[in-house]
């Protein structure tokens, strides 16, 4: 597999994406302003600590940010699942 | 730019679709078999509804240019009924040689469950015995990586199988690498909400190349965008890739891998006859 790398420079990329970027924090914080403003406890919630932890992966000083946030929500894979199944 | 679009559910669209695609470019598509929203309680129902996607829907879109390719199955959520499920199977062929049927599809999983995964094993006996192209999905969000992988354990695990006849669509950042590396095609799947959008499907291309990805709006009676691939070509226009990487995208490699399909008799729209090349 040959990739075919962006035609943009880094500046040009942030100059495109800086607002739609901060926008999207910006929806986030709001979500979690709202969560809090609800009643009830949610911290005990599974769904909770994962987005805590996908918000650990954006910090990742490394490339392939979104694929690791793809299989931190994703079911785990068993290889021997056709055994277990009896297919 | 003349476009194809591999994957989009016409069934579920109003005419008004045919005429705004056309005039965005699209000169073909293909429509697989999938789920109505409701389970389907008879077979009788399949055979009315592929008689919908090899009748009804070619003559809707040559009213604006378009040409209708289809792919028949019983799909992954449906198959959970088993019996009903080989009851459609053992149909099937009875319309493989409708003009515009490119193969067994959408078959895949859904939930990942033994009863998905033994359909999903019967429809590939019916592609094989019948020497048809294979279009699959794999199932929604947390899902994906799980079926993904089974999916492909299924395929790999059968010599009969040729990879480059083989499309597994609705690939993302964690699957579509294995797709490829395995000899598959993939697809890419232009949602609102879930699935890839317009840019991190141009990042997938950025990342991995244009050979054997396609990109499709799978557009259906859900949210969804029929006009997404032009989404795409306008991303990848303002980035600066060159005309040729994004036809080759969303135009070429559909024909490419169509081409393997004995019924795919595409007409280029400078009237150049594509040949199939089975």
């Amino acid at each position: 597999m040959e990739n075919t790398p962006t035609p943009m420079t880094a500046d040009a990329v942030l100059d495109r994406e800086f607002l739609e970027m901060r926008a999207k924090i910006l929806e986030l914080a709001a979500s979690f302003d709202r969560l809090d403003r609800g009643e009830g406890g949610i911290e005990d919630d599974r769904r909770m600590e994962l987005i805590r932890e996908a918000l650990k992966l954006l910090e990742d000083p490394h490339a392939g940010r979104a694929e690791k946030i793809q299989l931190l929500f994703s079911r785990e894979y068993s290889g021997s699942w056709r055994n277990e199944f009896g297919i | 730019m003349y476009y194809i679009d591999p994957h989009i559910h016409m069934v579920s669209r109003v005419t008004d679709d045919y005429e705004t695609l056309s005039k965005m470019g699209c000169t073909a598509m293909s429509e697989p078999a999938f789920w109505a929203g409701f389970d389907r309680g008879s077979a009788d129902s399949f055979r009315d509804y592929f008689k919908q996607l090899t009748e009804v829907e070619p003559k809707r879109a040559a009213q604006y240019g378009i040409q209708h390719f289809t792919w028949l199955c019983i799909n992954a959520k449906e198959a959970e009924n088993v019996e009903l499920s080989r009851e459609v199977i053992a149909m099937i062929p009875e319309f493989l040689d409708c003009p515009n049927v490119l193969g067994i599809g959408e078959i895949g999983l859904n939930k990942n469950t033994k009863n998905e995964a033994t359909i999903f094993l019967e429809h590939m006996e019916l592609a094989i015995k019948y020497n048809q192209q294979i279009l699959i999905h794999t199932p929604h969000l947390e899902d994906k990586f799980q079926g993904t992988k089974m999916i492909l354990d299924m395929l790999t695990d059968d010599s009969r199988v040729d990879p480059s006849r083989v499309l597994v669509d609705h690939v993302e950042e964690h699957t579509v690498e294995t797709v490829l590396e395995n000899g598959f095609w993939a697809g890419m799947t232009l949602y609102p909400i879930s699935k890839c959008t317009p840019a991190r499907a141009a990042d997938i291309i950025e990342m991995y190349g244009p050979e054997r990805l396609l990109a499709n709006s799978a557009g259906d009676w859900g949210p969804s965008k029929p006009t997404a691939v032009p989404d795409l070509i306008f991303e990848m226009r303002r980035r600066g890739h060159s005309e040729d990487l994004i036809r080759q995208v969303v135009y070429e490699n559909p024909i490419k891998f169509f081409s393997q399909s004995q019924n795919f008799n595409f007409v280029r729209p400078d009237g150049m006859p594509v040949q199939s090349m089975q």
